[in-house]
């Protein structure tokens, strides 16, 4: 069995937290400039070049990208023969992102009950993925998510007779719906299968682990993929819902076996700050 | 397009001579205010209680703050989704408030108010934050402080980008917008 110090998971979760608050990854930095090259609304290019500086900015002035900073996501892939000392990974990871959104100057956006709505006052606690595998690692990954984009999010137990035409379509509805409420361009990830649970992780799971322009390994949902963000591209939303020809920078799809009676499906939609980190200790 | 400067207070004039996609630097006060802010607001109308700023010309910029770290007026500062204040603005608006600033679209209470009190509605860029909070000069807490950072905070701006999307005619960006991009039709 591997030990891994308390205080090197809560050291490696209070840097991840700020540097995804901070600082983009290349791939949505590369997106956002070839949205902003392509598109044609004049609207849509002012709010895409504000983006841009925006990313610049962030940066320069060492301030969080948006406001909201999140519900702090985390998937944890934790090796069977590892284990994290003292009070263990779960408390290490909250502790971290405690110190991680003080010292980072980041807003702290947790109320304790959804009806009762008393801030936290330290972003804790966090939403924690496990997954355990063989090994001795622990690997970390944080994904924090913002509640505009979040709230224009879905779950949709679709009979298996709708197909994917039936899918598709409740997909495009649901994006143009959704209008500038999730900071368009947005970003779409989409659990298909599985059960009602699972195909909202898996939605999420897409939004984290893939970069952009990275496809489904499987042929037909890569074509899917394609398909769909064509189609969403052509609705018209824009940047920020003023219209616009780029509506989303990318979806992703993440497909599971199901029940035969069921055809599950989850939208989590991921504003344009698409913000990571990933640490392996 | 070049932008529009204002200033606020807002007058009959400034607000009349706006229209969706036009794109404003507006420099003045602002007061943050957004979910808890407003649902406090309204409590202090229904008792017949002063409210804690002149909203009379005024801006509410529906937002929550991070942080201001050392040195800084405020911290990043951009704009929240303004459906979830749809149901106090046209209450806001009856009693003099000329804009608001956020980002997404507004229900028809909203789009009706804003003619019927030559109000109008921009959008803040969402996700630009640390951009937006450049343009504030400085930053004081004007009442529920207990709430964090969805306490109302009175802004002085300067140059805050915007863009008029739903104007005091009744026209919609949001609608227009779309439309002229829309290739596909669900």
């Amino acid at each position: 069995m591997r030990e891994i110090h308390f205080d090197d998971v809560v050291a490696a979760v209070r840097d991840m937290s700020i540097e995804a608050n901070l600082f983009l990854k290349d791939d949505v930095k590369e997106a956002l400039k070839h949205a902003y090259e392509r598109e044609e609304s004049g609207t849509g290019r002012s709010i895409l070049k504000m983006v841009l500086e925006n990313i610049e900015v962030a940066e320069a002035e060492r301030l969080p990208l948006c406001q909201d900073t999140g519900l702090a996501v985390f998937f944890v892939e934790m090796g069977e023969e590892a284990k994290v000392s003292g009070d263990g990974v779960a408390k290490a990871i909250n502790e971290g992102v405690r110190r991680g959104y003080k010292d980072g100057y980041l807003r702290k956006s947790v109320v304790d009950d959804p009806v009762r709505r008393k801030n936290t006052g330290d972003n804790t606690p966090a939403i924690i993925h496990f997954d355990v595998v063989p090994g001795t690692h622990l690997k970390i990954a944080l994904a924090p998510k913002g509640g505009g984009s979040e709230n224009m999010s879905t779950v949709k137990m679709f009979p298996p007779s709708a197909g994917w035409e039936g899918m598709k379509k409740f997909v495009l509805e649901w994006v143009f719906k959704s209008g500038g409420n999730p900071c368009p361009p947005s970003i779409i990830g989409i659990g298909v299968g599985g059960n009602f649970e699972l195909a909202a992780i898996n939605a999420k799971k897409a939004l984290v682990f893939r970069k952009i322009g990275q496809r489904n390994p499987d042929p037909f949902w890569a074509g899917k993929e394609v398909e769909l963000l064509d189609d969403i591209n052509k609705l018209g939303v824009g940047p920020m819902g003023l219209g616009g020809v780029v509506t989303s920078l990318e979806v992703f799809i993440e497909s599971a076996p199901c029940h035969i009676a069921s055809m599950p499906m989850a939208i989590n939609t991921q504003c344009h700050a698409n913000r990571h980190a990933f640490r392996e200790l | 397009m070049a932008a529009k400067r204002l200033t606020t207070p807002l007058t009959d004039e400034a607000v009349l001579s706006l229209h969706i996609g036009d794109e404003v630097l507006l420099s003045g006060v602002v007061y943050t205010a957004r979910d808890s802010a407003h649902k406090r607001l309204i409590e202090l109308i229904d008792r017949g209680e002063p409210l804690p700023f002149e909203l009379v010309g005024q801006a509410i910029y529906y937002a929550g703050p991070s942080p201001a770290p050392p040195g800084k007026p405020i911290g990043s500062v951009g704009p929240t989704t303004s459906y979830r204040m749809d149901a106090f603005a046209p209450r806001l608006h009856s009693l003099g408030l000329r804009a608001t600033i956020g980002k997404g679209p507004r229900s028809k209470e909203v789009m009706d108010a804003l003619v019927n009190h030559k109000s109008v509605y921009f959008t803040a860029v969402g996700g630009v934050a640390a951009l937006l909070a450049k343009r504030v000069k400085s930053a004081e807490i004007v009442a529920f402080e207990e709430l964090g950072p969805e306490a109302i905070r009175k802004l002085v701006v300067e140059d805050l980008p915007l863009i008029v999307s739903c104007d005091a005619y009744g026209q919609d960006l949001h609608v227009e917008g779309v439309k002229a991009y829309q290739k596909l039709t669900v």
